[in-house]
């Protein structure tokens, strides 16, 4: 597996995770000054309700802007976006977002499964996409969904995952681009777009 | 997935067998939806869905009823229950008679929740609740006002969130896994299909609750229901909507007055 990989053309980058991804996402999050034009969705499992306390959580770790995730937002490079609890996030072609009260998938609402498929659907090749720790097997099916439609898959390496199921699970049932730990993770998201 | 374009002559063939134009939703969560209706029906390739909308007689039925969204719950959102408690119904009661509409009542809930407070604010008497959907199905189980009776536990730590002091036990009556909700409630509720695709406003009212419907509409069509609504709001009437959703992209956005941050706006023009 090559350390890292510089992506281009990448318009959105997606982060799905649950239990104990949160904790990688504080530690990321401070070292990136901006993202090079490209937008950064965030898809946590979560209790519902609590929207305020991690957009609050993640908003003192980072200088880049978090844009409000409300019905038909567009999609805009350089800003973070928050899945809210209790909604499907959801990508329509003219890249805005839309939310969803549909049942549960995988247990969850959000889904990572349903952001990512969506996602792979709109960006195709221009998405990438990394899932984190987790006990759900969620995030796996959209992962091959965004490889199928050409985008770049990773998936956070088991062992240096808080919970190593979701991550070992996604690994066992397709194959992700690249398997990083948290630095690694970094500095892949530091290099999307930087090439001329 | 299905295909833009196999969703696209799915649209057009429900439009031209049924007369449902389903033209305006949003195409990503509609795809879903068909994708659910493929796995509900046993359907495997798209030719038997489009066979099924021709020759099978009630078909129509089935499809606006699984296309459709109806996840609900009683005082869903507890604190914009609260606002409405607090700061709306007291500017309700100066009125000598409340209309109040509920545009994709879905299975009631929402309805039943605006009457308990009307009932505690001692206005049931004097107003009139309109609740429509698209979807006959889901309102013929409002009409009957019986609810699961797992969700009660939620739906009483829901009506204690939004304010409310009394017993929520005397709301209703259990009885095999059901709780019905006193007729007392239902009796100003008057149900009725409608279409907010197609059809046109029928009264004039000083509140609309709209809440987690238009998320399922595209822009283009948002637009035209919040043209709908700010035509069927009385002069300072009031617009509610669900908690992500936003007037902002629409062309009525200042015509209305949003209350602090909350999804409520007041028709100030
Ligand atoms: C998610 S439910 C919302 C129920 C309730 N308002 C709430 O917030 O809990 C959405 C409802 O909108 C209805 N709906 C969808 N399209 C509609 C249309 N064109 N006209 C009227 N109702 C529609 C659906 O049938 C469904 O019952």
């Amino acid at each position: 597996m090559e350390e890292s990989k510089i992506i281009s053309g990448c318009k959105a980058l997606l982060i799905g995770g649950s239990a104990g991804s949160l904790e990688v996402l504080i530690e990321v999050l401070p070292k990136l000054e901006q993202l090079n034009s490209f937008a950064l969705i965030i898809v946590l499992h979560r209790k519902s309700g609590e929207d305020n306390l991690l957009e609050n959580l993640i908003s003192i770790k980072t200088p880049i802007p978090i844009m409000e995730v409300e019905d038909k937002v567009p999609v805009e490079p350089g800003y973070i976006y928050i899945a809210p609890s209790d909604y499907h996030l959801l990508f329509e072609k003219d890249e805005t977002i839309s939310l969803d009260t549909s049942e549960k998938v995988n247990y969850s609402r959000p889904s990572i499964d349903v952001a990512f498929e969506s996602a792979a659907d709109v960006y195709g090749p221009s998405l990438a996409a990394i899932l984190l720790s987790g006990a759900n097997a969620d995030g796996t099916a959209g992962l091959q969904a965004i490889k199928e439609a050409g985008g770049v898959t990773v998936v956070q390496k088991p062992d240096s995952a808080e919970v190593a199921y979701m991550p070992g699970y996604a690994i066992e049932n397709m194959s992700p681009d690249f398997v990083l730990d948290i630095k690694q993770i970094l500095e892949f998201v530091k290099n999307i777009n930087t090439s001329k | 997935m299905i295909s833009d374009r196999e969703l696209e002559v799915l649209i057009n063939e429900v439009f031209e067998y049924y007369g449902y134009d389903f033209s305006g939703y949003s195409k990503a969560s509609l795809k879903r939806r068909v994708e659910r209706l493929y796995q509900i029906d046993g359907i495997s390739r798209f030719s038997d869905v489009l066979s099924k909308i021709r020759s099978e007689e009630g078909y129509v039925k089935h499809l606006v009823e699984e296309i459709t969204v109806n996840v609900t719950e009683m005082f869903r959102d507890p604190l914009f229950y609260k606002l409405l408690r607090e700061e709306i119904v007291p500017v309700l009661a100066t009125k000598p008679f409340i209309r109040i509409w509920h545009a994709g009542c879905s299975t009631g809930e929402e309805v039943y929740s605006m009457a308990i407070l009307l009932k505690e604010a001692n206005l049931l008497h004097k107003s009139l609740l309109y609740a429509t959907d698209i979807n006959s199905v889901v309102l013929d189980t409002a009409k009957r006002g019986l609810f699961p009776l797992r969700m009660i536990k939620q739906y009483a730590e829901n009506y204690r969130l939004s304010g409310g002091s009394e017993d929520f036990s005397d709301y209703y009556t259990a009885n095999y896994g059901l709780a019905k909700f006193s007729c007392e409630l239902n009796e100003k509720m008057v149900f009725s299909q409608h279409n907010l695709v197609s059809d046109a406003s029928f009264n004039e009212f000083d509140l609309i609750m709209c809440r987690n419907v238009l998320i399922y509409f595209d822009k283009h069509l948002q637009d035209r229901v919040l043209r709908l609504f700010d035509s069927s709001l009385s002069c300072l009437g009031y617009l509610a909507l669900g908690t992500k959703e936003t007037i902002k992209f629409s062309t009525v956005q200042d015509k209305f007055q949003q209350l602090n941050r909350e999804k409520i706006w007041k028709k100030v023009k």
